[in-house]
């Protein structure tokens, strides 16, 4: 009953976390901005990666491989959103402007009103 | 098992072909070299599932990390965009790659088939250093005892080799020190970066050392924790500025060291010479051969580390020098 129960719940993490990459890949190729691309792909540096070790800790049960498994997503949380971080920032000071729908001028206007 | 192994061979190969094909049709060079860092880490997979795990460890080291800083740090130099040319005839190209393309293909016909057991390469003397190398040279990774025992000479070779691409590089473009001191502002300029690399040098500093002595007993050695440990230096030049990093760790004393590393290898086979033995037998170096081996094979790799590291950073900061603008 229990291993139906960690089985059942591996699964899920492991079937989110591809659902995840999957859209995040989609996302990378169908969004047309730069910066929404980016984001795209950054969802899937963190939160499908975690998905996914879950599930394969789930599976793995609990002994040393568990344990590397844990680094490597303290280790992609840490460094993914960074590079991320790194790489629109670097975007951004050469000079790539966001397409934005509305100018900021009207954006701060419908807060006010 | 061996379907799923199949499955994803057959993806990797296709990515490695895509890769390939956009590499040559692409015109932006910064496109390229990204993309043949992605290329490295697709052959380092395929490594892994061929159980190659050292030389997959190698590739994604060498391959897809530090060659691929030395090549951005190169375009910072020469510019991102490939020139025009005049477009010249692309028949005669053709008909050469034609040519090779069928003679390599025809070349590949006389080829053992794939994992055959009788193949020429697992009679030769594979079969020696497998049975004999748990008793002779007694470290359970079989890859660093042929590296660094029986085929020590090669790996000498490839040691002076890297010091040669130094010497090479130093002599053409040399290292420019800024004699002013770097600008400081409040709040730094990269508030984010620099508190992350801060927070990462050590583990990798630390990561590396591990690979370096842990290379006896899993994956790795001096050619990897080499290049990890100069990729935590090269992170802080990039995050802080070039002269916090050449104050850190100075060209002068970095040459030096290089040239060092190349002298621990040389000298461990002169000592060895002088005991009796054979240049780079390391039988003689302590009182029974296995010890002697065991304390041969640290030293070298810890001369093959030192090398590589100082010449990777050394070759960096020859190359970021060069540039207009501080990285």
């Amino acid at each position: 009953m229990m291993s139906l129960i960690i089985d059942a719940l591996s699964w899920a993490c492991l079937l989110l976390g591809c659902f995840l990459g999957v859209s995040g890949a989609f996302g990378v190729f169908r969004f047309k901005d730069f910066y929404s691309r980016a984001h795209a792909a950054s969802v899937t540096d963190t939160l499908c990666v975690f998905f996914i070790v879950a599930g394969l800790v789930l599976q793995s049960g609990f002994n040393l491989v568990t344990v590397k498994l844990i680094f490597i997503v303290v280790l992609l949380w840490l460094t993914s959103p960074v590079a991320s971080h790194a790489l629109i920032r670097s975007a951004y000071q050469t000079g790539l402007k966001p397409t934005l729908s509305t100018t900021r001028k009207e954006s701060a206007k419908r807060g006010q009103s | 098992m061996s379907n799923i192994n199949l499955l994803i061979d057959i993806v990797l190969l296709t990515m490695l072909v895509f890769t390939t094909i956009t590499i040559v049709r692409s015109r932006s060079l910064f496109a390229i070299v990204m993309l043949s860092g992605i290329y490295s880490l697709l052959s380092a997979n395929i490594f892994v599932i061929l159980d190659a795990v050292d030389v997959a460890f190698t590739e994604a080291a060498v391959g897809a990390g530090i060659s691929t800083v030395l090549m951005l740090a190169t375009i910072g130099i020469t510019g991102y965009e490939q020139k025009k040319r005049k477009t010249i005839s692309s028949i005669s190209p053709m008909i050469v790659v034609i040519i090779t393309g069928a003679v390599l293909v025809y070349g590949t016909l006389d080829m053992p088939a794939f994992t055959d057991p009788s193949a020429p390469i697992h009679q030769h003397v594979a079969p020696r250093y497998i049975n004999d190398s748990p008793t002779e040279v007694g470290i359970p990774n079989m890859v660093t005892s042929v590296l660094a025992s029986y085929r020590g000479y090669d790996t000498m070779g490839e040691v002076i080799v890297v010091f040669a691409a130094l010497i090479g590089v130093l002599s053409l473009l040399g290292i420019r020190e800024k004699k002013s001191d770097p600008i400081y502002t409040e709040p730094p300029p990269r508030p984010i970066l620099q508190v992350m690399a801060k927070f990462m040098i050590p583990f990798i500093i630390l990561f590396a050392l591990y690979v370096q002595f842990h290379g006896d007993f899993g994956p790795g050695g001096g050619f990897q924790a080499g290049v990890i440990f100069s990729v935590a230096i090269i992170l802080y030049t990039l995050t802080f500025s070039q002269q916090d990093a050449m104050k850190l760790v100075p060209p002068s004393i970095l040459k030096r060291l290089a040239a060092l590393g190349v002298l621990i290898y040389g000298g461990t086979g002169i000592v060895s010479l002088f005991k009796g033995g054979n240049f780079l037998d390391y039988n003689v170096l302590a009182h029974d051969p296995v010890h002697g081996q065991h304390y041969g094979i640290l030293i070298i790799e810890f001369g093959v580390g030192l090398t590589v590291a100082c010449v990777m950073m050394l070759i960096f900061f020859a190359f970021i020098s060069r540039g207009d603008k501080n990285p």
